[in-house]
């Protein structure tokens, strides 16, 4: 799993939590992430075309999201409520009026030679992301904005021309501003996988960063350690993972550790991680930053949010992922570390809890879900999502296993093949024929066959080799294929050796 | 019916002949263009005229009747189409050369809205670049000639709509209004010009200028053809936000049922109410308006109150500022609207371009007209960092104090007569090189634009040298069909005597 929530908590409790991160003891580091969620509607922002990944170019077009002369934009009000959601989830001032503005300028994959978003007037103000360890980082806003287009420029050699694909143009976004409150890299990434895993959890966003419907940039400043006043910032852009915003901030960390250490100073501008280097260029200068010249959109009348609408949105608010993680431990008695583990993603949390609802121990059924499900599925390349057994076949298994008819080393084997196979856990018990058995009849016919091929085992044991007992228990395993049951198997060998 | 008495139909009346079978369609739109054939060469009132696409649409209305369909309101009638507004199967190029040759995919709402009711679309009307101008000879095409008079401007921006029904090419038109594009030519050609109240007709289609304040109008030689066009063209659209329903509950006790307020009946209008009360801006219209106007303003004036209405003198202070706050805000607009122009994806597109910002400055640079580039110039500074608030939020300041004295004067009185142009119509190129000349000529027009509120532009009478001189009403909101029943009574008492009597 790539979020992964828990190991992060676990990294950043083990180092000084709450107390800045110092770099090379002299600077304090400041952080603050602009986070873009792509907001899963069903079509645009501004016009009816699918809000779709991975279609071929320019495809998912209409004469709203080209810019054609004459076309206008009309909003998607599912966007509003979902950023709405997103909002009461995190805790903000929902505002009853947020405008949507133009902002200017000129670009291939800008049809309009215009983004629509919101500017002065956004639609959420305020509210804090939770790190999970009791600490949170405030946030400035959260806006909606149309997404542009895709430019792709011509990679070295075939070929020469750079081409514009519109399909993401007008797809509806948020951008989470957060407050500059972090300060290592590592509460940076605690920050964005809480974040990631929050919009997962309300189906704001399905969160995939490597196809871009999760994307961030970092603003990252040093100032004299203990200093009031912040320092100059870089914003970092193209950081396409958690684990590339952890590396690019601690590159950029240093690199302005030394030009300060140097007596140097930083230069206001906006740099781009390569992540073959793990190196950070500039990208361009504050001389070249362009003047947006916002201004409201005509276009548009003010997006108005009664607090009737806020209530009904916020009532069917989903479970958030630190509540359920803590259900997950006092409901089910799980270990932090399991519920941090379980509820990684939503449909991970929806599948534990459906395993757990029917499961003989809650405890038992974590272990196996983390351990023996997930290590099989990602050993075959899919995830909870894809998981080819259903929370009622675990829960089959489950029952099996506490009542004594699997063994756990069957049970391990029967998650393998079912993971394999899909089959149901009673389809692979059948064709492996594995029952526990604790018939005596027939333990005493598989421990005569084990008398019988080891003599010289059974003249030690006789004479006083006791220990032997576990070895004639592993003959009778193995020739039962796993079946016979280890507990009325003892008896059984002992009192075939004493005769 | 002989061509020239076709020509002379009413819009309802040509629509019922086409109905009842006692004309075709095709013979309707051979009238026209039998006419045009002859005027045209001597006018410029069009960009795009086919005869045979004509002939066509008319052709399909006649077998749409032959197979028992219902044809609606406007069976057979040809409509003219100011060429900002989207027409599929005709080009629609803002008369720019930055779009020429260009071809909707969609029609307007308007246009769509025409062709259901069964017009014939009839051509598209020459404009000022994008709208942009009061006289039509901004157009990066030819210059439209007033037909009245052929050595005058028909006005702008929709002087090809209004050159092609004053000289008879087109029994009517759409035009569009943004600071008075539609009643300053209908004033200049002797038409009813009506500019509806904001989001009363969709601009979904309506090639932008200036988003705020374009308004799409119907241009025709009467009050009832006007209210016609209205009628079919208006209503809330899905395509267009800031569209409106009408009949707003404002006016309790009106029907909604047409668009724009009040009741109304069979066709006839002339025996509607008159107003009560009237505001006229009297020393504004002093101080601003030619000898001429303002004589034919008294005559109007006069007109009102021998037929009962009460005249107030009002005084419009904000509204003063009108045409300063309009070119901040439109223009704002328009650089914002006009950015989509680039080269890359349709239009023209400058040939050779090495870079990507040649690209954009040369495709800009040889796309768009002089008048254009100075107003995305002007729009582009005023939305500038470090500026934007001594201008176009200033402006907006200025815009809602306009709006709000509006309101409060007509609370006190139905509606205002002020002149629609402070002068008759000018000669070809006496102002195209001074365009603050060119701006102060929409004095009038531009407070009902930055208001919002609907305004009309009715024929009233004539120059010294026989020049149509055109008055205006304003109105409060929903109130189209009020101003429309006024002119309609003003025109029953004074037709056929060119103006007040
Ligand atoms: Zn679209």
């Amino acid at each position: 799993m790539n979020a992964d929530f828990a190991d992060r908590q676990r990294s950043a409790k083990s180092e000084e939590s709450g107390k800045s991160a110092k770099v090379a003891g002299r600077y304090d580091l400041v952080i603050g992430l602009e986070v873009h969620a792509q907001l899963r509607t069903a079509s645009k922002l501004f016009c009816s075309c699918p809000n779709a990944f991975g279609h071929d170019p320019n495809r998912n077009v209409c004469p709203v999201c080209l810019g054609h002369p004459g076309a206008l934009p009309v909003l998607n009000t599912r966007a509003v409520d979902l950023a709405v959601l997103l909002g009461e989830a995190l805790g903000c001032e929902i505002r009853e009026t947020s405008v949507f503005a133009r902002k200017n300028y000129f670009y291939p994959d800008l049809p309009k030679g215009y983004q629509i978003s919101q500017f002065e007037h956004p639609i959420c103000v305020g509210g804090a992301v939770p790190l999970g360890d009791g600490r949170s980082v405030g946030l400035v806003r959260i806006h909606i904005e149309e997404d542009a287009g895709k430019s792709k420029h011509p990679e070295a050699g075939d070929d020469t021309e750079s081409r514009i694909d519109l399909n993401r143009c007008g797809v509806p976004l948020v951008e989470i501003v957060g407050q500059p409150e972090l300060h290592s890299a590592e509460d940076a990434g605690l920050y964005l996988s809480s974040l990631k895993r929050i919009v997962e959890f309300l189906d704001v966003c399905d969160g995939n960063m490597e196809e871009g419907s999760l994307r961030c940039d970092a603003n990252v400043s040093l100032k004299p350690a203990g200093a009031a006043e912040l320092g100059t910032r870089t914003e970092i852009k193209n950081l396409n993972s958690i684990r590339n915003l952890e590396r690019a901030i601690r590159f950029e960390a240093d690199r302005q550790a030394k030009i300060l250490d140097d007596g140097g100073t930083i230069d206001q501008e906006t740099r781009l991680f390569d992540e073959a280097s793990g190196r950070t260029r500039s990208m361009r200068g504050k001389e070249d930053a362009h003047d947006y010249r916002y201004f409201p959109d005509p276009d548009l009348p003010p997006v108005f949010v009664s607090d009737d609408r806020r209530t009904r949105i916020a009532a069917v608010m989903p479970e958030l992922p630190l509540q359920r993680q803590s259900r997950f431990e006092n409901s089910f008695g799980l270990s932090p570390d399991d519920a941090a583990v379980l509820t990684q993603t939503r449909a991970l949390a929806d599948y534990y809890d459906a395993v757990a609802e029917s499961a003989p121990d809650p405890v038992a059924a974590a272990n196996w879900v983390r351990t023996e499900l997930l290590g099989r599925l990602s050993a075959e390349g899919k995830d909870i999502t894809s998981s080819p057994v259903s929370p009622r076949e675990l829960t089959a298994l489950l029952k099996a296993l506490d009542d004594g008819t699997l063994s756990g080393k069957l049970g391990k084997a029967a998650v393998a093949e079912m993971v394999e196979t899909g089959d149901a856990f009673a389809v692979v018990v059948e064709r492996n024929g594995w029952k526990v058995v604790s018939d005596t009849g027939q333990l005493a016919v598989w421990v005569a066959e084990a008398i019988e091929k080891n003599p010289s085992e059974v003249a030690s044991y006789r004479a006083g080799k006791t220990s032997l007992l576990n070895f004639f228990v592993g003959q009778v395993m193995k020739a039962s294929r796993g079946q016979a049951d280890p507990g009325a198997l003892r008896p059984v060998i002992e009192k075939a050796l004493e005769d | 019916m002989s061509k020239t008495s076709l020509r002379d139909l009413s819009l309802s009346e040509a629509a019922l002949a086409v109905r009842n079978g006692e004309v075709t369609s095709v013979d309707l739109a051979d009238a026209f263009l039998s006419h045009s054939e002859q005027v045209e060469p001597g006018i410029g009132a069009f960009l795009h005229l086919e005869r045979d696409e004509v002939l066509q649409a008319a052709e399909e209305i006649d077998q749409r009747r032959a197979r028992g369909e219902a044809l609606g309101e406007l069976a057979g009638v040809p409509i003219a189409i100011k060429d900002n507004i989207a027409t599929t199967g005709m080009p629609t190029t803002c008369a720019s050369r930055i779009l020429e040759g260009h071809r909707p995919v969609r029609d307007a709402t308007a246009v769509r809205k025409l062709r259901e009711a069964g017009a014939v679309l009839f051509g598209k009307t020459n404009l000022d670049e994008f709208g942009m101008g009061s006289s039509t000879e901004n157009s990066a095409y030819h210059v439209t000639r007033n037909p009245l008079r052929v050595d005058r401007v028909p006005g702008g921006s929709s002087g090809g709509s209004a050159a092609a029904v004053a000289s008879g090419q087109a029994p009517a038109a759409l035009g569009s209004d943004t600071g008075g594009s539609v009643r300053q030519p209908a004033a200049f050609c002797g038409l009813v010009g009506l500019k509806p109240q904001y989001g009363r007709v969709s601009r979904s289609g309506l090639v932008a200028f200036a988003s705020s304040l374009d308004v799409i109008g119907p241009m025709g030689r009467s009050a009832e053809d006007v209210r016609l066009l209205l009628n079919v063209i208006s209503g809330p659209d899905s395509l267009d936000s800031t569209s409106r329903a009408g009949g707003s509950s404002s006016r309790p006790g009106d029907s909604t049922s047409r668009p724009g307020g009040s009741p109304t009946g069979p066709e006839n209008r002339a025996d509607a109410p008159l107003p009560s009360v009237l505001g006229i801006p009297r020393r504004w219209i002093e101080r601003g308006a030619g000898s001429d106007v303002v004589r034919v303003f008294e005559e109007t004036c006069e007109w009102f109150r021998a037929h009962g209405v009460e005249l107030r003198e009002i005084e419009l202070e904000a509204a003063e500022q009108a045409v300063a706050t309009y070119y901040v805000i439109a223009d704002a607009e328009a650089s914002s609207n006009l950015s989509r122009y680039d080269g890359v994806r349709f239009g023209y597109r400058a040939q050779s371009a090495e870079t990507l910002e040649e690209l954009y400055t040369r495709t800009r640079g040889e796309g768009f007209g002089l008048e254009v580039k100075r107003r995305i110039l002007l729009g582009t500074f005023v939305l500038s960092a470090g500026y934007y608030d001594a201008y176009y939020g200033q402006a907006q300041r200025v815009r809602s104090r306009i709006r709000s004295e509006l309101e409060t004067v007509l609370s006190g009185v139905e509606g205002i007569l002020l002149p629609t142009t402070p002068t008759p119509p000018f000669p070809l190129g006496q102002k195209s090189d001074d365009p603050l000349e060119m701006y102060l000529s929409d004095l009038y027009t531009l407070p009902a634009s930055l208001a919002g509120i609907p305004a009309v532009s009715f024929p009233a009478g004539q120059s010294e040298d026989g020049l149509p001189v055109g008055m205006q009403l304003y109105g409060r909101d929903d109130s189209e069909q009020d101003l429309l029943d006024w002119v309609s009574r003003f025109e029953s008492s004074t037709r056929g005597n060119g103006g007040a009597s």
